[in-house]
């Protein structure tokens, strides 16, 4: 090898090295990402995720689980976000419910981060970005933007083909890292088969009587501004769209769990324990193939021009025009849906009423936004602080 | 199994470490600078997931 060689190799060498540490600082940072939740009135403890599954203790999906109870007893609610972690408006949504709802009779149980390992990736390819800010009186606050999978550190490799359990149905085997076709999981399976059976388990150790999933979809999927209820929730979830539709002015509709279609929350958590369960889906056009720009803002504002065009050829099954589908908007549905489910569960099943109070509703994420219901951390005391 | 699964996790970082020593041992063999930097771009992602950034 000439000097030169040895030149060339050391420079090159050098870059590499450097694209390294940056590529690799920003993963890590990304990964890391310490998102602070403050306790509402309403959370009376906080435990994590392994409580009802000690293998996951210490992995990346032993998540918090929040608890509101009222002082007088009744039904449980169950609502988690971050099952997708690319869905931001069902972590947002869950996040409000945490700092603002006060329970006066039952109990509410809330995961912010169902599948915590997702949200510590982005979509390999996709060009998201890894963290959005929503803006607040007090500055802003950063969370961290997720993959619909749990992250490959987390859960590798993945089979040729994923056999869901217990059903044997062959499944995409990318799903075998997505949380909502891993349900109802086993306690020895992988990472995510192991936090699902952990959620089975919540449900059916604290007697859920109603678990709500909340999720976003892209435009051209077909199940989206929608209800999709087990079997056993049809006259809830019907009841929960008409009111909405007439009382909020959204319209929201609702569709049944297919009973052969496997691994999803809406059907599995219904067969497998006691609880009804709702899965609410809002729209995101950041999801849409066929968008533009991959940026935050997109992400937030649900603006793009592509997304539209689509529209306008009938290519979409939601509706979209210039304003989009901005986050206060996507994050409002949610909230307006779980108290309308919570309100409609209760008048169905007195003996087990679950009511909450000072959940800001569609109106007020409309005319406040998002930010104005997120609270500062700096001024919460160190013991009403978590962190995602 | 979830030991099962640790043990293919663990045989699966290893090849990931292998391919990466035998990039690196190639670009320290390349005669041109192409295949130098084509080495260096492929080697890139296999060090991410063996220090566990990616």
């Amino acid at each position: 090898m000439t000097r030169t060689d040895l030149t060339r190799k050391l420079l090159f060498g050098a870059l590499a090295a450097a694209f390294l540490a940056v590529a690799g600082r920003s993963f890590y940072d990304h990964r890391h990402l310490r998102e602070p939740v403050v306790l509402g009135p309403g959370v009376t403890r906080v435990t994590t995720l392994s409580e009802y599954n000690p293998t996951i203790r210490g992995t990346a999906n032993d998540a918090n689980i929040y608890v509101l109870e009222g002082k007088e007893p009744g039904g449980t609610a169950f609502v988690f976000g971050g099952t997708h972690a690319e869905e931001p408006a069902g972590r947002l949504a869950a996040w409000l419910l945490v700092e603002h709802a006060t329970l006066e009779r039952g109990r509410l149980i809330v995961a912010l981060s169902a599948n915590r390992s997702a949200s510590t990736v982005t979509r390999p390819s996709a060009a998201y970005p890894a963290t959005y800010t929503i803006p607040t009186a007090w500055g802003g606050q950063t969370f961290r933007m997720g993959d619909r999978f749990t992250n490959p550190l987390d859960q590798w490799p993945d089979p040729e083909v994923f056999i869901h359990y217990p059903s044997g149905q062959y499944l995409a085997y990318v799903d075998v890292r997505n949380l909502n076709r891993a349900f109802p999981g086993r306690a020895n399976g992988s990472l995510t088969e192991r936090t699902t059976y952990a959620f089975m388990e919540l449900i059916r150790r604290e007697k859920v009587d109603v678990a709500i999933d909340l999720h976003e979809a892209e435009l051209q999927y077909p199940v989206i501004n929608t209800i999709v209820t087990h079997q056993k929730g049809q006259e809830l979830a019907t009841m929960i769209s008409m009111t909405l539709t007439d009382l909020e002015g959204f319209n929201i509709g609702t569709e049944f769990s297919p009973r052969n279609l496997h691994g999803l929350t809406h059907r599995e958590i219904g067969d497998h324990s006691p609880a009804v369960s709702l899965l609410f889906e809002a729209p995101q056009p950041f999801l849409d193939a066929t968008r533009g720009r991959t940026n935050a803002d997109v992400l937030l504002s649900g603006q793009d021009e592509f997304v539209v065009k689509a529209g306008k050829k009938g290519l979409l099954f939601a509706p979209i025009d210039e304003k989009g589908w901005p986050i206060a908007t996507r994050v409002g549905r949610h909230t307006s849906a779980v108290a309308q489910t919570l309100e409609t569960w209760t008048e169905f099943n007195a003996d087990r009423a679950i009511v909450a109070k000072n959940i800001p509703r569609y109106a007020d994420l409309l005319k406040h936004g998002v930010g104005h219901f997120l609270r500062d951390p700096r001024q919460a005391s160190q013991d009403r602080l978590a962190h995602e | 199994m979830i030991t099962l699964q640790s043990v293919i996790t663990l045989a699966y970082y290893a090849l990931t470490a292998g391919a990466a020593a035998l990039l690196v041992y190639n670009f320290v063999k390349a005669k041109s600078w192409e295949r130098e930097v084509l080495y260096l771009i492929v080697l890139v992602p296999f060090l991410l997931r063996v220090f566990r950034l990616k």
